[in-house]
């Protein structure tokens, strides 16, 4: 090893026109969105949506979340999300139900999460309520000590526009989300 | 474009090298940090490919950014050219990698609808651009010299600064960072760039190197960055 890692520094609050242009509204073209899945995508379409909240319990308007994620095909998806662009500091993606990428891997989306006040990203996982048995074979969730792994578990709830997963981050407090060494 | 999937693990993220997440002369950092101990994750994890994306998710002017929002004429301020590599840890070139960057005209305002700093916004200039780097790692901007900023962390400015992210070829080599320039009065007590360890905060700032095609065209920066990288050199065709 003959270098060492550049250090990270916060995202700030001004990355919107940079990362996240379309969905702000800035004239320059995003290289990823909030949009993962195509029409031709296979799998059931979902909506994965949430708030970060800080260590007061107020939303965070200015965090930038980015998410990865395999489909039925084992082809990954990726995206990208602030939660400034609407008055609920909520950040919203569209995409497909994960599909397992194996034995001992239940259905999941890697996320990073960054905002102004974080001088490091942070990763954390989303699972699904609905997914329990295989959440209970899950490696990483086994990891996770039990009273702290509801933090990961996205709630379904089926709306009249189709099926809405949410998941929200809690920066610090009794329900803070775990978040990985990664 | 296409990586090799027999993904080798991963040297972990060097915490000596990295700011903490709580670092309270950054105000924001104390209600923000996450609290708790990281919870270790089995190798999976750090195997995960990063989103690969093609050239044509970059466009022919989004490297220059005095051309690439220009309205009515060039934008003000003092040209500048930043370019670099980006490597991991033992030297090796990081192709393809997305580098996304933003930063504040030359008066230091940034095109962001909720900067309130009360400097002139340049209408020529947006301060957004991305490129990928080469097979070497390498990569080119062409800017603006970005301005210094109050930013209401009790009385001080921000050093003049560009925002860099990365995605190198793991998801777990991500990184967000920013490039500072050399001399800089306001460094020695810019809360941001202090909260990274002194052994490794000269890592972020960049040096000058006059251009040597075009010296006369804009001042020379170079900047380097070092991703995380494998623990054994991949199995990959070398070209
Ligand atoms: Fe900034």
């Amino acid at each position: 090893m003959k270098y060492g890692q550049t250090p990270s520094q916060t995202v700030g609050p001004y990355f919107a026109y940079g990362l996240t242009p379309e969905q702000y509204g800035y004239p320059f073209r995003a290289a990823c969105g909030p949009v993962l899945a195509e029409a031709r995508t296979p799998g059931e379409p979902i909506v994965l949506t949430g708030r970060v909240y800080d260590g007061d319990g107020k939303p965070v308007d200015d965090a930038m979340i980015e998410i990865l994620h395999a489909d039925t095909r084992r082809k990954y998806l990726f995206g990208r999300c602030g939660t400034g662009a609407d008055r609920e500091c909520t950040f919203r993606f569209e995409t497909v139900k994960p599909a397992s990428t194996g034995p001992r891997s239940a259905p999941h989306i890697d996320v990073i999460v960054m905002m102004r006040g974080m001088l490091s990203h942070a990763f954390t996982r989303v699972y699904f309520d609905d997914e329990q048995e295989a959440n209970a074979r899950d490696e990483v969730l086994a990891d996770v000590p039990a009273e702290r792994r509801g933090t990961l578990i996205a709630r379904r709830e089926e709306l009249p526009g189709g099926m809405v997963y949410r998941f929200d981050i809690r920066m610090q407090g009794r329900d803070e989300t775990v978040f990985f060494d990664l | 474009m296409k990586r090799d999937l027999q993904i080798p693990t991963l040297r972990p993220r060097d915490w000596s090298t990295q700011p903490a997440y709580v670092y309270p002369p950054y105000k924001s950092t104390v209600k923000r940090g996450p609290t708790q101990p990281l919870v270790p994750v089995k190798r999976a994890l750090e195997q995960l490919a990063a989103p690969v994306y093609g050239h044509g998710a970059v466009g022919p002017l989004d490297h220059d950014l005095t051309r690439n929002a220009v309205k009515n004429g060039e934008p003000l301020g003092e040209r500048i050219v930043v370019s670099g590599r980006v490597i991991d840890e033992d030297g090796r070139p990081v192709r393809d990698a997305l580098i996304e960057i933003w930063q504040a005209n030359a008066a230091g305002r940034y095109a962001h609808k909720v900067d309130q700093h009360p400097a002139p916004l340049d209408p020529n200039f947006l301060g957004a651009g991305r490129c990928l780097t080469d097979k070497q790692g390498r990569y080119t901007f062409v800017t603006i010299k970005p301005g210094a900023y109050p930013w209401g962390n009790g009385a001080g400015w921000r050093p003049n600064h560009i925002h860099f992210s990365l995605f190198g070829n793991y998801f777990a080599s991500r990184l967000v960072t920013q490039m500072y320039f050399p001399g800089d009065p306001l460094l020695p007590i810019d809360p941001i760039y202090n909260s990274a360890p002194a052994g490794a905060r000269g890592r972020l700032v960049s040096r000058y190197v006059p251009l040597a095609s075009d010296p006369d065209f804009a001042l020379g920066y170079e900047f380097d960055v070092v991703l995380r990288g494998a623990q054994q050199t991949p199995m990959e065709n070398r070209e």
